[in-house]
């Protein structure tokens, strides 16, 4: 869409009253707010991996509830533009819910629960099942971009170790996982290396959506609005997990499990305790996934 | 014979400085910090050569500026002014872009990038220090010490790292078995031979050893004295050793240079330096040698 | 081979009111190649500074060293840059002096074959068998080899330096007083050593405190008065 079409629909929408909530503009912020979104995602986007600091702005949810992820959607959704919201894979969930809720209210979009009729999901902790397409965007909500905060409380510091590529600690913390435990013990929020070049925390997936971040045919945006910072993977971009030759990255193994409700034996699962008798049964975490599935 | 690297006019001033500063500073005012403008200058216009498989004395009393040195060559610091200089074919062979065509010495390495200076320090040094907190993480496993700068220098193999540590912290008499344990539940005399081990991970050309053994019980001190020479014959390193003890410098160097206020006052043979010296500072030095 | 030309040597000492004591004045004298040149005059004549002064642990204060090497060619060793003279040390000229100095924890048997390894180029096992031979003709006994020369008695100790310092044949060779601590059938078996050294074509400068001894050994003698 045009910007000058945009703005026509914009004004379209404030003469039309009542989809606007008490007078916000089109998508809660206003132009120049969403200009110098979108700039650091442009930023973001050419240089794979990397922190970029932006004003983030005050919604109207607390911080650390996904407002980097909402701020990142409202700077570039446009009427046109079809919704998807999931939180750990869940369409139904209170904050997908209210999320959802809050943008249709400021930007008049339609919302779908189906991966593949999304043109743009926004995500907390789960990248969904179905593989994305080139025309689709994956907003994913984070709450701590750093990937070396776990070595280095400095921020100063990580920014210089990120800036001259000096991750021999991030990678001795590995090196001391396996000596110690005799495996890599991280289950989420799993490093990757993006590009060949910046360490990345590709925010608290499990590592089973890790490999399909890797020259993804979709645009990944990553928000942390209460830490002010964007970053992006790019389509067609390598996204390696740290791993070492003889310690390779491996994903959660589900073997022998499927979903109670509809059999997949290739998805995500979670554990659930089903009743008092502590019987436990899984299920997708994919909750459209499977409703499409079980259909 | 080449030297390794060449230093030239190597300075650091902590302050902002005056046109006085080197003036009204240095062993003859008795003092290296300026009184016109407060000051310090940490060391100036320090030039000298290293060669390959020698060991260069580099000694004085505590503020000489010969720590200060050690941490400009090792690019902890940013020096105010001079040159280092690395002779071609001598381990860079990886980074040819800091060779201008035709010539034997790199370019000045104290103006590169801390990227490329980080690539360098890699590929060329190692270093230990007087307080093995400062080379060693006290939390970390003693293998996981060495592998921090096997895994810098690009290593990803675990069984082939703690190979290459075990091998190490055998040379330095560290028992295989606790190879696990973090440095912090060693002895000083484990910990810098744990540190020893570690700057050494790297076949480093160039081995910085600052007032390795001050602070040490004397046999201690002897032990860790004998895996340095021991070391150094086998791997041909080039040390620069700092140190106020005469005694270390004379075991170990065959050539010193003599600092006080920020200045180096004197340099020669080992042997020179402590039966025919010059400086009335040097003649101090050795005439209080217990 | 060796010419040294109007050597002086004071000491100048800052740190006793700027005082000044002249060590040795205007010595000159020549030794050709291959020849063994005796040092004699009175105590604190200077002989043992003019050595040193060849040897550059001493800084000559004026005059001339001029030394044929055969790695420079010809060369004032009193002003040679000091990694040169590091070089001369290791490649073409030792120094025995009165008394071994000892280096903690090294034994008898490393001390003697560091030099021939680290100079002559050859396997660790030649090394050892040439260094073994050198302290059984010096009558070092075998349980000694393995021990600490710190612990020897002071012949022993100065038969270790004499084997220190002839086992890589050097070019040149400085001997200040090698003899002093030896008792009479060692000063033969050394003498020996020093002859075959000579025999090798190593010129020798030497201070002997039993003239005629020194006479015995050199061909010629300079005095320094």
């Amino acid at each position: 869409m045009q910007m000058h079409e945009w703005l026509e629909q914009e004004d379209l929408l404030r003469k039309k009253g009542d989809s606007i909530v008490g007078g916000y503009p089109y998508g809660f912020m206003d132009d120049g707010a969403k200009k110098d979104i979108r700039r650091s995602i442009l930023k973001a986007v050419a240089i794979p991996g990397y922190q970029v600091p932006y004003g983030s702005r005050e919604m109207p949810i607390a911080r650390g509830w996904g407002t980097g992820g909402i701020q990142i959607t409202l700077s570039l959704i446009t009427p046109d533009d079809i919704l998807k919201v999931i939180d750990q894979g869940c369409d139904g969930s209170v904050n997908a819910v209210n999320i959802k809720k809050f943008i249709q209210a400021v930007a008049d979009v339609q919302i779908t629960n189906d991966t593949l009729a999304a043109t743009v999901v926004q995500t907390r902790h789960r990248i969904p099942e179905e593989a994305m397409s080139a025309g689709q965007i994956l907003v994913l909500q984070v709450p701590y971009p750093e990937a070396l905060r776990e070595v280095e409380a400095s921020e100063a510091e990580t920014r210089r170790m990120h800036a001259e590529a000096d991750y021999s600690r991030m990678w001795l913390y590995l090196y001391e996982d396996i000596v110690n435990y005799g495996e890599i013990t991280i289950s989420y929020r799993y490093p990757v290396t993006v590009n060949g070049r910046y360490i990345m925390d590709p925010s608290p997936i499990p590592r089973w959506d890790v490999p399909k971040l890797h020259m993804a045919e979709t645009l990944f945006l990553f928000g942390a609005g209460r830490e002010k910072r964007i970053y992006a993977i790019p389509p067609h971009t390598t996204v390696e997990p740290l791993e070492f030759e003889d310690h390779t990255f491996r994903v959660e193994d589900f073997s022998g499990k499927s979903c109670a409700r509809c059999g997949a034996t290739d998805t995500f699962l979670d554990e659930v305790i089903e009743n008092a008798g502590g019987d436990r049964v899984h299920y997708c975490s994919d909750s459209g996934y499977c409703d499409k599935r079980s259909a | 014979m080449e030297p390794l690297i060449r230093i030239r006019g190597l300075s650091k001033r902590f302050g902002n400085g005056c046109n006085r500063c080197l003036s009204a500073t240095g062993p003859e005012f008795e003092t290296n910090m300026c009184p016109h403008c407060g000051s310090v200058v940490a060391c100036n216009d320090v030039s000298f050569d290293l060669f390959k498989n020698e060991a260069l004395g580099i000694v004085g009393e505590s503020g000489s500026g010969k720590s200060t040195l050690v941490r400009l060559l090792h690019f902890e610091w940013d020096a105010t002014d001079g040159s280092m200089e690395i002779q071609r074919n001598a381990g860079l062979d990886t980074m040819p872009e800091l060779f201008a065509d035709g010539d034997l010495y790199s370019r000045n390495l104290l103006g590169l990038s801390p990227f490329q200076k980080r690539q360098v320090r890699n590929a060329l040094m190692g270093i230990v220090y007087q307080n093995p907190f400062l080379g060693l993480r006290m939390n970390v496993s003693s293998g996981g010490n060495i592998a921090e700068r096997l895994l810098g220098a690009g290593w990803r193999n675990i069984g082939k790292m703690r190979k290459r540590a075990a091998e190490l912290l055998e040379k330095t008499e560290i028992p295989l078995d606790r190879m696990d344990e973090p440095p912090k539940n060693f002895s000083g005399g484990m910990q810098q031979r744990v540190q020893i081990a570690k700057a050494l991970s790297n076949n480093p050309l160039i081995l910085y050893l600052d007032e390795v053994t001050t602070g040490l019980d004397l046999s201690v001190q002897a032990r860790v004295l004998d895996l340095i020479r021991t070391l150094q014959s086998e791997y041909k390193l080039s040390l620069l050793v700092v140190s106020h003890d005469l005694g270390v410098i004379n075991l170990l160097c065959q050539r010193t240079m003599v600092m006080k206020y920020g200045r180096v006052v004197e340099a020669g043979l080992t042997d020179q330096i402590l039966q025919d010296p010059q400086h009335k500072y040097t003649q101090l030095l050795v005439a209080s040698q217990l | 081979m060796l010419t040294v030309k109007e050597l002086s040597k004071d000491f100048t000492l800052h740190i006793l009111g700027e005082k000044n004591i002249a060590a040795c004045r205007d010595v000159s004298f020549n030794v050709p190649k291959g020849g063994f040149l005796g040092l004699s005059g009175p105590s604190g004549a200077g002989k043992s500074t003019v050595l040193k002064c060849i040897y550059r642990t001493y800084l000559p204060s004026s005059g001339a060293v001029w030394y044929d090497s055969a790695e420079y060619g010809r060369i004032d060793l009193a002003i040679l840059p000091d990694r040169a003279v590091i070089d001369i040390r290791t490649r073409e000229m030792g120094y025995v002096s009165q008394f071994l100095k000892v280096i903690p924890r090294v034994s008898a048997l490393d001390v003697v074959m560091e030099p021939i390894l680290a100079r002559n180029g050859v396997s660790r096992e030649e090394a050892r068998s040439r260094a073994v031979g050198l302290l059984k003709r010096l009558r070092i006994p075998d349980h000694l080899f393995d021990a600490y020369p710190a612990t020897f008695s002071g012949g022993e100790q100065q038969r270790i330096n004499i084997a220190h310092a002839v086992s890589w044949k050097p070019r040149l060779l400085l001997l200040d007083e090698p003899t002093a601590s030896l008792d009479s059938g060692s000063v033969d078996l050394v003498l020996e050593l020093l002859k075959e050294l000579r025999e090798e074509g190593t010129t020798m400068i030497g201070i002997f405190h039993d003239s005629e001894l020194m006479a015995s050994v050199t061909d010629s003698i300079f005095t320094i008065s």
